[in-house]
């Protein structure tokens, strides 16, 4: 309490010094006075009574030496005296302090930006109170091969609902599209589709209205619907009367319920919140949809609630129906079993490992830089050598001179880290507005205090780091040697550049391993680029989807009739070489799985399931437009969909497994499903289609006619066929005239029918790699940026020697030397200095670049190409870093370079 | 150093006594009355006060503010507070205690501990 206060105090009176000062200095001399008059009264001469007046108080200036420590803050205030000094001296380098500042400034600002983004993405919880308590639930199904995690199924949500004992809120959500007609331009806006219990686990409490209630669920109830913050703004002009009108959704009127908040977040970013309704009378085990939310009640843990699900399971399969004619072993034999996961996880995905590569790389960045700004420091530290030494010739302590050396790097550090967070702050703005729309959170990412404190810390710690090796070389008290060492006579010997090599080495080494990650990112980009992806020049290929709302056409001939007229007029635009129409585009399907599909000659032993096939109803002219081989037999035709003839499509794959030809699947009987679905009969078989990206071995196929007799997952009407994707292969693709023309000759044939999802081929292939492409590119110019700052490093040593060495140089060409001979020795300085560097970087790389395996695809982490060519590039590089500086040795005049002592 | 401190903390006892004893003074008065009391402590370092007086200002046992001197000079005058009060009470009586048990300590005759 007492030390407290005195704090203050002195706090306060640091605040008041100067006053301070003058007041004690006024009292001394009042004391002193009186002393004076006193000895005066005692008889004593003028001068002599304030002679022994002085004496006995004592040493006036130590009194106040002391009186002046305990009153401020002496630490605080030599460590501003020195920031001040500081800064003094580092204005008067403008020139050094440019090159310190921006090369520090590029480095931590690069470190602050990836950091903002991880803070973001994987350290801060997600935007709903108490969100560690949000879990998604998934299933394995180790029965089905080929299906790492499978979702919820709509009778598991109701056994779910109804039993589990670890669930506080619990709901099932799916998103999508739901098609807004009866305004001025039909769309399809993004919809998350959620049953009762989603909204109330995230804790969102809606902007106006309500939230959906239990009775939103019940079929037969009112249709209601929610909007989103962007979505009420876009399309209302955040209109408050909204609540409570009425909106044509999916050719349904459905009223305005709600709201949300600005801050709302979900995936895939919707903009109508949809509730979605099953019969529980037409629910049956199959079929799965996407995963279920849940929050945990308080205390339950993650192993509890997923033995809870797992006791689940067994009641759901007895307590539902299997699915008309799938037996129900099959479900049994999938063995199903809970997989839990943390929402945050599941949001977050595999973004994690680029980006702590990425950080990591950034980090070698900034150390190159230390090291390059400690180089600076060393050569102004050498400068100032004799000042340093008689300072501590006079009686300066070397810690004092240490710290104001660390002061003045720190300062340097900090001034740095200002613009470096400038630098991360532009470079943000530009990531969320431009970013990639496949980085999760994005628009969360900005700068908070944590940030703030990690670029604060940063720049402090890579201020302490450079400016400790020249305190470690100069501040150390060799008073003698350095006041001796003054002579300008001598070429200095090798110990003296010692610290500045191993510094050069060490960028080198740096540089390299940086270089090998880049290295590695190409070749695993080239091996992607490389794959025969399943279609050809994607940039020709225009993507759109499209709806036909059932109030327009229910009947699946109807509508197929419709999306053939549609197909029609869009093959008549000008420049289109084909058309096609599908369920899905490649590189589309956001979930993998698939169905079973079962081959007539093909026995199954009792209880085994049938490997997995994607599924794709396709019309004639897929193939062609996507620029999808058939490599035996033939496409579909019209009169295979109008006829609704049993005939299928396998990927190459799949004819392989079964049949070992692909010529040999022809003619032979596959279906999807159980007993009472009929065999369909392969009439071809195309190349595999790279469908989960260029690094996911082609999925297994099954075409089937968009138009059949007969659906097994849902959808006895038109669904099927009513909403699909319509694919334009034209060279004027991606174009918004050619987008217009697609438009109107859609609407043409039905002027209700909202467009969306538009894109191309070549925007999904971008995509499918944009993990990739997106390390790459930072790692690129880590890459680069560390190249540069290591030869700059390199001709810095060399060109400092060159200078130091320039007597030297004159005597030895008085004495005859060659020029070559002059030459080669500079250049097989930093020759030695690139070597060294690449060696030790080789076998930093060999050990850090395991970690980026899981980036890799088609080349090891130990790839020689990549090593080799690396290596040779730092060499060559290294050898003209110092070639270039090395030249000017050999155009040293002998006769000034003499006369300049 | 050590010296130093154990003076200080002396010293500021008697700087609390003396204006406990005289009231309200200044710097010269109280290193005076220190002075005469104490014989020599003071004697070649009257200065060594102030900073006493400084540690009791800001521990805020004694306050301060300027006054007119005895021949009508400006003079900083120092006073005791309530806290200063109660700190040399108990500042006293652990001196009382510890000079008691110093006091038997030496008063222990070898034989006395057999």
């Amino acid at each position: 309490m007492k030390t407290l206060r005195r704090l203050f105090r002195r706090l306060t009176s640091w605040a008041t010094s100067a006053r301070d000062e003058e007041v004690l200095r006024a009292e001394i001399e009042e004391h002193i006075a009186m002393q004076t008059a006193e000895n005066l009264r005692a008889g004593l001469s003028l001068v002599e009574a304030r002679r022994q007046a002085l004496l006995k108080f004592g040493n006036v200036e130590a009194i106040k030496e002391i009186y002046r420590d305990q009153r401020g803050l002496p630490f605080i205030e030599t460590l501003l005296c020195d920031t001040r000094h500081a800064l003094r001296r580092i204005l008067k380098a403008p020139a050094f302090t440019a090159a310190v500042i921006v090369t520090l400034a590029l480095g931590i600002g690069a470190n602050t930006a990836v950091f903002a983004v991880i803070d973001t993405i994987l350290i801060q919880p997600l935007p709903y109170p108490r969100a560690e308590a949000l879990v998604s639930v998934w299933h394995t199904a180790p029965g089905l091969p080929g299906l790492a995690t499978i979702g919820c199924s709509p009778s598991m949500y109701f056994t779910y609902r109804d039993e589990n004992r670890s669930f506080q809120h619990f709901g099932l959500w799916s998103s999508g599209g739901a098609s807004v007609t009866g305004v001025a331009q039909p769309e399809m806006p993004r919809a998350l589709f959620v049953t009762y219990g989603v909204l109330d686990a995230l804790e969102v409490q809606p902007l106006l209205g309500r939230r959906f209630s239990q009775a939103d669920d019940r079929p037969g109830s009112a249709e209601t619907v929610m909007l989103t913050y962007g979505y009420w703004q876009r399309r209302f002009g955040g209109d408050p009367s909204i609540v409570g009108r009425m909106l044509t959704i999916d050719s349904r009127p459905r009223t305005v319920i709600g709201v949300m908040p600005e801050e709302f977040r979900f995936q895939r970013d919707p903009e109508l919140i949809l509730p979605q309704r099953f019969d529980p009378t037409k629910t049956f085990l199959g079929p799965f949809l996407g995963p279920c939310l849940a929050r945990l009640k308080p205390g339950v843990t993650m192993e509890q609630a997923s033995a809870d699900v797992a006791r689940m399971l067994d009641l759901w399969l007895n307590a539902w129906p299997p699915n008309p004619g799938i037996n129900r072993t099959v479900f049994q034999d999938a063995r199903f079993g809970p997989k839990l996961q943390p929402l945050k996880q599941e949001i977050v995905g595999d973004i994690g490992s680029a980006l702590w590569v990425v950080m990591g790389t950034l980090g070698l960045v900034l150390l190159i830089a230390c090291a390059n700004v400690a180089n600076l420091l060393l050569v102004r530290a050498e400068a100032r050598r004799q000042e340093l030494a008689l300072r501590a010739a006079l009686g300066a302590g070397w810690g004092r001179i240490a710290r104001e050396m660390l002061v003045e790097s720190m300062t340097l550090g900090v001034m740095g880290g200002a613009l470096g967070l400038g630098l991360a702050y532009a470079a943000l703005r530009i990531l969320v507005v431009k970013g990639p729309e496949t980085l999760p959170r994005l628009h969360e990412i900005g700068i908070d205090p944590f940030v703030l404190a990690f670029a604060f810390g940063v720049s402090l710690l890579s201020g302490a780091l450079f400016g400790v090796i020249p305190v470690l070389k100069y501040a150390r008290p060799r008073v003698a040697a350095t006041l001796q060492g003054i002579s300008r006579t001598v070429s200095h010997g090798p110990g003296r550049r010692r610290a500045r090599n191993t510094l050069v080495v060490v960028q080198v080494a740096l540089a390299l391993v940086l270089l090998v990650g880049a290295g590695l990112m190409i070749r695993t980009f080239q091996r992607l680029r490389s794959v025969q992806p399943g279609f050809t020049h994607p940039e020709e290929v225009q993507i759109l989807h499209s709806t036909i709302p059932e109030a327009i056409a229910k009947e699946p001939e109807r509508v197929m009739r419709m999306q053939h007229e549609i197909l029609d007029k869009l093959a008549a635009i000008p420049g289109v070489t084909s058309v096609g129409f599908g369920s899905a585009a490649p590189l589309e399907s956001f979930l993998g799985g698939g169905n079973p599909v079962y081959a007539e000659d093909k026995r199954l032993a009792e209880g085994q399931v049938p490997p997995l096939r994607q599924i794709r109803r396709i019309a004639p002219g897929f193939f062609k437009t996507m620029g999808t081989r058939v490599i035996a037999g033939r496409d579909f035709t019209w009169t295979d969909l109008y006829e609704k003839r049993r005939v299928a499509i396998v990927s190459e794959n799949v004819a392989r497994e079964w049949w070992g030809v692909p010529g040999a699947a022809l003619g032979k009987r596959i279906r999807e499903g159980g007993a009472a679905d009929p065999w369909r009969e392969i009439v071809g078989v195309v190349e595999n289609v790279y469908d989960r990206g260029m690094h996911v071995e082609p999925p297994a196929f099954a075409y089937w006619p968009a138009l059949m007799d007969r659906y097994i997952w849902g959808g006895e009407n038109g669904s099927a066929v009513g909403s699909g994707m319509f694919a334009i292969r034209s060279n004027r693709a991606g174009t918004e005239s050619l987008l217009t023309e697609a438009q109107q000759a859609i609407w043409s044939v039905n002027g209700r029918q909202p467009v969306f999802l538009v894109t191309t081929l070549k925007a999904l292939y971008d995509q499918s790699m944009a993990r990739t492409s997106f390390t790459l590119v930072m790692l690129a110019i880590a890459g680069g940026m560390g190249l540069v700052l290591g030869l700059v490093g390199i001709y810095g040593v060399i060109a400092y020697v060159v200078s130091q060495r320039i007597r030297e140089i004159g005597i030895r060409t008085a004495l005859g030397a060659q020029p070559a001979g002059l030459l080669a020795m500079f250049v097989r300085h930093g020759l030695w200095l690139a070597g060294i560097g690449a060696v030790l970087g080789l076998v930093a790389a060999a050990g850090l670049t395991r970690l980026m395996s899981s980036l890799l695809f088609g080349v090891t982490a130990l790839d020689p190409v990549t090593y080799t060519a690396v290596t040779a590039l730092v060499i060559v590089a290294g050898v003209l870093a110092s070639y270039l500086p090395a030249r000017r040795a050999i155009a040293v005049d002998p006769v000034r370079a003499l006369r300049a002592e | 150093m050590k010296n130093s401190d154990v003076q200080q903390g002396t010293l500021a006892l008697m700087v609390l006594k003396t204006l406990d004893v005289l009231g309200p003074l200044h710097g010269y008065g109280i290193a005076r009355r220190i002075e005469q009391i104490s014989g020599d402590l003071l004697t070649v370092n009257q200065g060594t006060l102030y900073p006493v007086l400084l540690k009791l200002e800001q521990e805020a046992s004694i306050a301060s503010e300027w006054g007119a001197s005895e021949n009508n000079r400006k003079a900083r005058f120092y006073r005791l507070t309530r806290r200063g009060r109660k700190q040399l009470q108990a500042e006293a009586r652990r001196w009382e205690q510890t000079a008691a048990t110093i006091d038997r300590f030496f008063a222990v005759k070898a034989e006395d501990l057999r």
